[in-house]
């Protein structure tokens, strides 16, 4: 009689590993292997491989990982949690480690093990873990190895969304198109990995002492690790690497099966697993059609939507270049002067999108018929700027404009433009022949063509077989029609209930559609959208996807057969449009000629210090991008109007130059929340007093990572995230003590149902006191204060205060606080007034930058308002026109301070020709939910424009600009 | 914005249709309402249904408690099973600073659009709705009031035995037993009885024949409709016993005495008087005496573990977070997460739906904190909305329990 083995089996989102192990706990076999999906088959496999060695020995089991859990319920085995058997494999193997870390697919765990021990996994976002590097490898169309390669050869770091991959890609995008140094974005993916780590994880607890590091990415992948010993300090003797990282958890397994009593044999447990049945709770929708005529009919319907052709090799005449240079693609069509096809192309760009036009055009130029003439090119899309700069492209023209020409085309009566790309969605209402309200998809890439793609990679198929798939599933699955790293968990959770890929494949489509509907362009109905509806993008090339459109609405759409290159189709269009006979193009000689050099450089221009790439060209001129402002392109401001965001902040800052001469202690304001509207009141109060007041320093992304180990909330708005900076920023100036009250009510600015602050902003003291270590009850003073009250803040003031001032002097230098702060809300209104007066002069149209009064912080708004100057337009805010309007009737309760000066500022933008209002909003506000739609819908009841720019930690300012352009170009018409 | 009223008349003519939120309290509670001439019916449904509505009329960043109730209305009208002309439909209001406040009016913005006959009623102690809420009289707060503590003693003894019993189904059968008794004794004024009655409900709940075998008790807290509702946290209570767990579930009466006591710390905070904080401390004191009945009667009873005392609860409070914070839940979840820690619950599971903003401050805010204190505390802050899958909850709620099985 054999004593038994033990045998691990961890079943993770995209790999099996198993560990047998002897009686003593010795490692006989160790196993890692992707699964593709085929869960059940893959383990069986293995264990019949096992059992071929091990024929006779009983052994004990246990299985563990996430997708672990349903199997082990079907077959009747036990299961262990995951970050659970890492732990019981950590006490067998490194008793002295403080901290685990571990990345696997789509989970990152950590384990506190001294001090109380904690064991944590990702929440809802897989953000940061094994499958978002695989994802952005792709992007960058390298291997992992590759990629951790390039990374050692960095020479800075870009701040890339840490928070969610999804967010993370459209950061990368433009650094990308931008011709950022792709080394530079391998360490910054890296890097973003670590952050997600320390401040989504840790929440709130630091990492520090013996930190052993598992799971594959972290055992294979060398610049990952130097991020992680770099980011937290680690010496050589910390970090721990061990060399079975990638089984670890199976080996914890193990472990604890080996505590268990039942045994069985191998042959045994592979035909238990083998007729294990999980249950199915699958939603299932009608198939997409019902039998093969059906999808005939369909195809040939969308079939006769197409253009006529022509041969660029044999044409004669006048010929107009169309580029589109996207986010993840490059399309390039030649027409002639009657609008033939006579030359496509359309590719993924790699993640180059300079060289891909270059090589494209060459090829064109090869075969290009003598006596056919470019007379004129036009490039729009991500790549707009640089590609105009390489190439000599004679004009550039917004995305969204270019779509629209192209639609016309099609469909001269076309009142709905739907297009999904593989980055972004667009969509764009056209009203008397402009374009009237533009959606795209905000910092969220969810449901675009990219995503589909992924899943289609992941389950081992090329694109076009596994969209092909879903036209004659059976069952399309129902998978929802949230965020990528969401669908991930439905797509897991449908396999495991017996979903085949077909099925995967239809519900996928359905999802993208559903999410561009619903959540993009948040349509109540499908009459909402228009009657002439064309459709578009790369995405729509997929009949599955343009199915579930069509049904989804309840209406036929018209899907051009060019549908992947309407951009380039649209650019052409214009390009013929303008063309004034010659172009500007490179010549054939010229582009062979062609060469560049790619510099990454931080603009030294103002504090903002934005990242810049610097492209220097062999003509010896230079394209510089990432800059927000005309500076950082090397040129002067030019004739700029004041822009009232800025000055505000200027005011703000100037504050703290008035100090008395003696004062009696310093006292610390962050230049946080709710201190952006009321500084002149604290101020002016505590100067009165004989204090020093000392702020914060200005935000920057360094002020964030000081205090990001303490954010016990990875959800949280990013404003209120910095405050935890802003914290460590005064006790580093060495205040006597931090003052900031919690307010559950702002002040009372009267016409709204109530005044109060958004619970974050009113209680966020409470939270910084809980986690931020060096707060302590003498140097933090946060009393609860209802501003609306004099009496009651003297009363509470003068508690706190007593021994620096009588009660009398504080009653004063509040009432000195509240006067300067009058002062300058009157401030704000004449200078409103005046930048609106000189606009209107120099026949300049305006923006109302509306928002929260935190959003002047230059971190939060990534320099938007310098952005929108830089584009030619006046930037006034919310606060300097509110008092001109009354509260429209809204269907919402009108009970917070800042939501309503936005609701009587967009009622005043309405009766204003030259004014459009332009709303911010911070990625996680959940007040915002409400207000925005209340906000548009004030300002499109009166025929206005809405703009809406979320905001986050992360800058994708290409995307904003976009919408600012098209805002610009909609005004124009 | 113009919308459909409710209209005295309507009490005869039209169905009121509820959400269903505490499935034992609720029953009651309509039950006893009708008492008082309104018809309504709860609204049981949990189909898929229920959330594809919900994400087709309102904002999907809303938080999820709006999104289902809103979706489980329209479910409703639009399956054919009331008459739209003769459906009104009511919803809890608190008011307060938390968006929550604005549920009413995104649902009356989705009945405008789909059913613009159909009234919506709120619900509320603050006065806000005039005409448009529950007339309330003082029989009838009196009798819901009675509600919430029967329901409370149910639901409360209902979780201590379902683990425990022997038989399978016995504590149920006692449970459906004792809520039809139950309607019967509001018919009368013998619901006055309390002490009587919480007797005979601990005795029948107590023959009850349950092991001795002490299992793990997890606590569920949290925002008020998912930690309750068993459509928005995916069956948490049936989860939890099926790990072998005791769900410990906080009763609805300290929700309603944490709005009852706001007024008056606020009043204290902010230094002011008026006849509506008076009238809610009254109230407040009315309401805790009726709990430290609740809890002397089970205390003396001897055989299940009692609500906590809301004062205790302010006490706890008072050591991490101020009672000021009186948005959404408030204060109350640090409290509920002190005390169970300090009582021996040391696992708790924080319910709240995705970017609940009250919640970044008083439940993962005050982890920390509580941790520092109880270093056994093991805390596990679930997210739930509409595409949170429920394997990934639940790994993460084993993983809370092998914690927890560490340490026991």
């Amino acid at each position: 009689m054999n004593t038994p083995y033990a045998i691990g089996i961890d079943v993770g989102s995209t790999t099996v590993k198993t560990v047998l192990l002897d009686v003593g706990k010795h490692t006989l076999s160790a196993s890692y292997q992707r699964h593709f999906s085929k869960v059940r088959e893959t383990v069986c496999e293995k264990l019949t491989q096992l059992a071929a060695e091990y024929p006779d020995n009983p052994l004990k089991v246990s299985i563990t990982g996430s997708a672990g859990l349903g199997l082990a319920q079907a077959a009747g085995l036990p299961f262990v949690q995951e970050v659970h058997a890492a732990f019981l494999a950590v006490k067998e193997r490194y008793p002295s480690a403080d901290v685990v870390i571990e990345l696997g697919g789509e989970d990152a765990k950590i384990i506190f093990l001294t001090g109380g021990v904690e064991q944590r996994m990702n929440g809802s976002c897989a953000g940061g873990t094994g499958a978002f590097i695989d994802q952005m490898a792709t992007l960058l169309d390298v291997t992992v190895n590759e990629l951790d390669n390039m990374a050692l050869h960095a020479e800075k770091v870009y701040p890339i969304a840490s928070r969610c991959g999804v967010f993370a890609k459209s950061d990368i995008q433009p650094l990308l198109n931008q011709g950022a140094r792709r080394e530079d974005i391998a360490a910054s993916i890296f890097q973003a990995v670590v952050d997600q780590t320390v401040s989504g994880l840790a929440q709130g607890r630091r990492i520090q002492g013996n930190v052993l590091f598992l799971g594959g990415p972290l055992s294979f992948l060398h610049g990952l690790r130097s991020a992680f010993t770099g980011t937290l300090g680690l010496d050589k003797e910390q970090a721990i690497f061990p060399d079975d990282g990638r089984t670890f958890v199976a080996y914890g397994c193990a472990v604890s099966a080996a505590g268990l009593s039942d045994t069985y044999t191998l042959a045994e447990l592979a035909s238990m697993l083998a007729k294990a049945e999980t249950q199915t709770a699958l939603v299932a929708d009608k198939p997409l059609f019902s039998y093969p005529e059906e999808y005939q009919r369909f195809w040939k319907r969308h079939a006769a939507h197409d253009v006529k052709r022509g041969d660029y090799k044999t044409y004669k005449g006048e010929a107009y270049l169309g580029i589109d240079a996207g986010s993840t693609t490059t399309k390039m069509v030649l027409l002639s002067k009657d609008q033939e096809l006579l030359y496509e192309y359309y590719a993924s760009n790699k993640g180059q999108p300079l060289d891909c036009v270059k090589r494209e055009l060459e090829t064109l130029y090869e075969g290009l018929s003598p006596d056919c003439v470019i007379c004129g090119s036009a490039v729009t899309g991500y790549g707009e700027d640089l590609i105009r700069a390489g190439l000599g492209v004679d004009f550039g023209i917004v995305e969204t404009v270019a779509h629209f020409k192209a639609a016309t085309f099609f469909c001269p009566e076309v009142d709905f433009i739907i297009d999904i790309g593989g980055q972004d969605i667009k969509c764009f209402q056209i009203k008397n022949h402009s374009i009237d309200s533009i959606m795209l998809n905000e910092a969220c890439s969810s449901g675009c063509g990219s995503f589909i793609q992924a899943f289609a990679v992941a389950l081992g198929y090329n694109i076009a077989e596994f969209s092909k798939l879903g036209l004659f599933a059976e069952h399309p699955v129902d998978l929802g029609s949230r965020c990528t790293v969401f669908m991930n968990s439905s797509v897991k959770q449908a396999q495991k209930d017996g979903a085949t890929v077909m099925d995967i494949s239809a519900g996928l489509s359905g999802s993208i559609v559903k999410n561009a509907i619903y959540k993009v362009i948040r349509a109540r109905s499908p009459e909402d959208l228009g009657k002439h509806i064309v459709v578009q993008g790369g995405t729509f090339l997929n009949d599955a996807v343009l199915r579930c459109f069509e049904r989804e609405i309840g209406q036929e759409v018209i899907r051009p057969a060019i549908s992947g290159l309407m951009g380039a189709f649209g650019a052409a269009l214009y390009a013929q449009e303008k063309s004034s006979g010659s172009t500007t193009l490179l010549s054939p000689e010229q582009l062979r000629r062609f060469s560049y050099t790619a510099k990454a450089a931080a603009c030294k221009g103002c504090t903002a210090n934005c990242s810049l790439s610097v492209i220097r060209f062999s003509d010896g001129s230079r394209f510089i991008s990432g800059n927000r402002c005309e500076k950082g392109a090397g040129k002067q401001e030019s004739q700029q109007l004041p822009n009232l965001f800025e000055w505000k902040y200027r005011h703000i800052l100037s504050l703290e130059q008035q100090k008395p001469q003696t004062p009696s202690a310093k006292v610390g304001l962050p230049l946080t929340l709710h201190y952006y509207d009321q500084m002149p009141l604290w101020h002016t109060f505590f100067t009165d007093l004989g204090f020093q007041v000392v702020f914060s320093e200005e935000s920057t992304r360094e002020t964030y990572y000081k205090g990001q180990a303490t954010i016990p909330s990875d959800t949280v708005c990013y404003p209120a995230k910095i405050a935890h900076g802003h914290m460590e920023s005064l006790l580093e100036k060495g205040v006597d003590f931090i003052f900031y009250p919690c307010m559950s009510y702002n002040m009372d600015e009267g016409d709204s149902d109530n005044h109060y602050n958004c619970p974050v902003v009113a209680y966020y003291p409470e939270l910084l006191m809980a986690n931020c270590e060096k707060l302590t009850p003498q140097n933090f003073l946060h009393p609860y204060l209802d501003l609306n009250r004099p009496k009651h803040v003297v009363k509470v003031l003068g508690e706190l205060f007593g021994r620096y001032a009588s009660k009398k002097e504080i009653e004063t230098a509040l009432r000195h606080g509240f006067a300067a702060l009058e002062q300058y809300r009157q401030e704000i209104v004449k200078q409103g007034e005046e930048i609106v007066r000189q606009a209107r002069e120099a026949g300049k149209q305006i923006i109302v930058l509306a928002g929260r009064p935190y959003h002047m912080d230059p971190e939060i708004n990534h320099g938007i308002h310098k952005l929108i100057a830089s584009l030619g337009l006046a930037v006034i805010t919310e606060d300097s026109i509110a008092h001109l309007a009354q509260t429209p009737c809204l269907q919402a309760l009108n009970q917070w301070t800042y939501h309503a000066r936005m609701y009587r500022a967009a009622q005043y933008v309405t009766t204003q020709p030259d004014m459009q209002l332009v709303q911010l909003v911070s990625f996680g506000c959940g007040i915002d939910a409400i207000t925005t739609d209340e906000v548009r819908r004030i300002l499109e009841d009166n025929g206005k424009l809405y703009t809406q720019l979320k905001i986050d930690e992360i800058s994708n300012l290409g995307a904003i600009k976009i919408r600012l352009r098209s805002l610009i170009a909609a005004m124009e018409q | 914005m113009a919308y459909a009223q409710f209209k005295p008349e309507m009490k005869k003519t039209h169905t009121i249709l509820v959400p269903n939120m505490l499935p034992i309290h609720f029953h009651l509670l309509i039950k006893v309402l009708e008492q008082f001439g309104y018809h309504m019916e709860l609204l049981e449904s949990t189909s898929r249904t229920v959330v594809e509505e919900g994400l087709k009329n309102v904002h999907n960043d809303t938080c999820y408690p709006a999104l289902l109730v809103v979706g489980q209305f329209m479910e409703a009208l639009k399956s054919g099973r009331y008459d739209p002309d003769k459906t009104a439909l009511l919803i809890t209001q608190t008011g307060g600073g938390c968006r929550a406040s604005n549920y009413i009016h995104l649902l009356r913005k989705c009945m405008a659009e789909h059913f613009p006959q159909v009234p919506v009623l709120s619900l509320n102690f603050a006065g806000l709705e005039k005409g448009n809420s529950l007339e309330l009289k003082p029989a009838m707060v009196l009798k819901m009031v009675y509600c919430v503590l029967y329901g409370d003693l149910l639901m409360t003894v209902y979780n201590q035995c379902r683990p425990y019993e022997l038989n399978e189904g016995e504590s149920k059968q006692v449970l459906e037993a004792w809520q039809k008794k139950l309607l019967k004794l509001f018919d009368g004024s013998r619901y006055l009885s309390a002490e009587k009655v919480y007797r005979q409900i601990l005795d029948d709940f107590a023959a009850i024949p349950r092991s001795k075998k002490p299992k793990l008790r997890v606590g569920i807290i949290g925002e008020i409709y998912v930690k309750y509702s068993p459509l928005a946290n995916n069956h948490l209570e049936d989860f939890l016993i099926s790990e072998g767990c005791e769900p410990v579930v906080p009763t609805l009466l300290e929700f309603v005495l944490y709005c009852a006591a706001n007024p008056e710390t606020n009043s204290r905070l902010y230094d002011y008087r008026n006849f509506r904080t008076m009238a809610f401390g009254l109230g407040y004191k009315f309401l805790h005496k009726k709990q430290v009945q609740m809890i002397r009667v089970m205390e003396e009873h001897g055989e299940f573990t009692p609500p906590h005392d809301f004062e205790d609860l302010r006490s706890a409070a008072d050591q991490y977070i101020s009672q000021g914070v009186s948005m959404g839940e408030g204060w109350m979840i640090t409290a509920e997460m002190a005390v169970l820690a300090e009582t021996g619950t040391e696992n708790i599971i924080c319910t709240q739906p995705f970017g609940c903003l009250p919640n970044h401050i008083v439940a993962k805010g005050m982890s920390r904190t509580i941790k520092n204190t109880h270093p056994n505390a093991n805390i596990v802050a679930i997210d739930y909305d509409p595409g949170a899958t429920r394997v990934n909850q639940e790994n993460r709620i084993k993983l809370m329990l092998a914690n927890a099985k560490l340490h026991a």
